[in-house]
């Protein structure tokens, strides 16, 4: 899993949906949505985020918890839609 | 999870004229007795639940302590005020009409609503419609985000994914109109020492299907209690005029026509009703399936859905946080 993606994606929810509180409460595995840490407004913010970021675009269908509810499932997502950009490019 | 309770489909249905006789009793005493104040105000929407309430405070206080409310604005369907005056008619109340659309506009509310969706729909002019909706949450995993439909006035139909800026921006303008609807109630509450009556069921209360200091607001919530079956249930026994006990629950607030299944709630009223009361028996999706029509999968999701709400919905009911308690 690439490191610098995680510890990018843990700075943005820890400043704008933890608010202050340590950074260690935010496991790579804790769910976004069980642990209402971030709510319907809060995921249109982190794929604002993501996309800015990391130059990717969201369909419609990306936007699933399976994609998007941790740290580590976010990391893998975003890993798995820039190799598949990278492939079409290369095509 | 409790899997072995029996539940049955009529496990909401209550004595209507129980239910009446005991609601009429509270409000009196807590207007006359609690409160101290005179009357009440009802703002009247066109909708069954406002009717109601409205009903509910003519038996309860009599019809000449009971100020009628009905404020129409721009994006308003025409049968709300129809509907509305169809309800003072009945009760022999004259209603109060205040058309807010000039407050509305005076305060922005359209220009910055419009302002928030050209942030994702450029060319949205003055005069096209518009709405937000929210997927399917109940058949896959979707997020409950808002999506922006728009209809130019030539009839073309778009539907985007709004940004956290512009739905917070869309959301923020149009509560202009819960919250100035509030003011004026609170105006005629004020010029005759009357009380507010608040008309949100039970499952806008605890899901938090309103406006925090707009519809939320109000001196006491004669419905609060009740699920949405319930109020058809005393809305039939009232009397209320037919065409309100038919008409499909809408937010009434976006140009579009927009139910509130599609905005807020994801299913059908009735069985939202059910689920929130299995949620809260400790029924399990299994064993409620069958009664709501919805395979457990869905339950399960709506049961999620009802968790999420009600997380939501703790900021919208806190009072003012006090840095220390006064008493």
């Amino acid at each position: 899993m690439n490191h610098l993606i995680t510890v990018e994606l843990q700075k943005f929810v820890v400043e704008n949906f933890l608010l202050g509180q340590p950074e260690e409460t935010l496991a790579e595995d804790s769910s976004f949505l069980e642990n209402g840490i971030i709510d319907s407004t809060g995921i249109l913010e982190l794929i604002g985020f993501v996309e800015r970021t990391f130059d990717l675009h969201m369909e419609d269908e990306d936007l699933i918890p399976a994609n998007l509810d941790s740290v580590r499932k976010l990391t893998l997502f975003i890993e798995r839609k820039r190799a598949s950009a990278t492939k079409e490019a290369s095509a | 999870m409790n899997t072995s309770s029996a539940i049955g489909t009529d496990v909401l249905r209550l004595d209507p004229a129980k239910e009446v006789a005991r609601v009429s009793d509270s409000i009196r005493d807590t207007v006359f007795g609690h409160l101290k104040r005179k009357g009440a105000v009802v703002g009247v929407s066109g909708g069954i639940d406002s009717a109601v309430v409205a009903y509910l405070c003519a038996r309860a206080l009599g019809p000449n302590r009971v100020t009628i409310l009905l404020m129409p604005e721009r994006d308003s369907s025409p049968d709300s005020l129809r509907l509305g005056k169809m309800v003072a008619e009945a009760l022999h109340i004259q209603p109060v009409v205040e058309d807010i659309r000039g407050i509305l506009e005076a305060s922005g509310c359209y220009r910055r609503r419009d302002d928030s969706i050209r942030e994702v729909v450029a060319d949205f002019r003055e005069g096209d419609l518009c709405k937000i909706s929210l997927p399917n949450v109940v058949d896959a995993d979707h997020y409950s985000i808002f999506s922006l439909i728009v209809q130019s006035r030539e009839g073309r139909i778009r539907k985007v994914r709004l940004t956290a800026a512009a739905s917070m921006g869309i959301v923020a303008a149009t509560n202009f109109k819960q919250r100035i609807r509030k003011m004026m109630e609170y105006y005629h509450a004020d010029r005759s020492q009357y009380a507010v009556a608040g008309t949100p069921n039970r499952l806008e209360h605890d899901l938090g299907f309103f406006v925090k200091n707009g519809d939320g607001a109000a001196d006491f919530k004669p419905i609060a209690h009740l699920y949405k079956s319930q109020v058809y249930q005393l809305a039939a026994y009232l009397g209320v005029p037919a065409e309100i006990q038919s008409r499909v629950p809408t937010t009434d607030t976006y140009s579009l026509e927009q139910t509130q299944e599609e905005f807020y709630f994801a299913v059908p009223l009735h069985k939202m009703d059910m689920c929130v009361y299995g949620k809260d028996a400790g029924i399990a999706a299994g064993e409620l399936s069958a009664l709501v029509g919805l395979e457990p999968a869905q339950v399960e999701r709506v049961y999620a859905l009802i968790e999420t709400r009600r997380r939501a919905s703790r900021y919208l009911h806190m009072a003012p946080v006090l840095v220390e308690s006064l008493l």
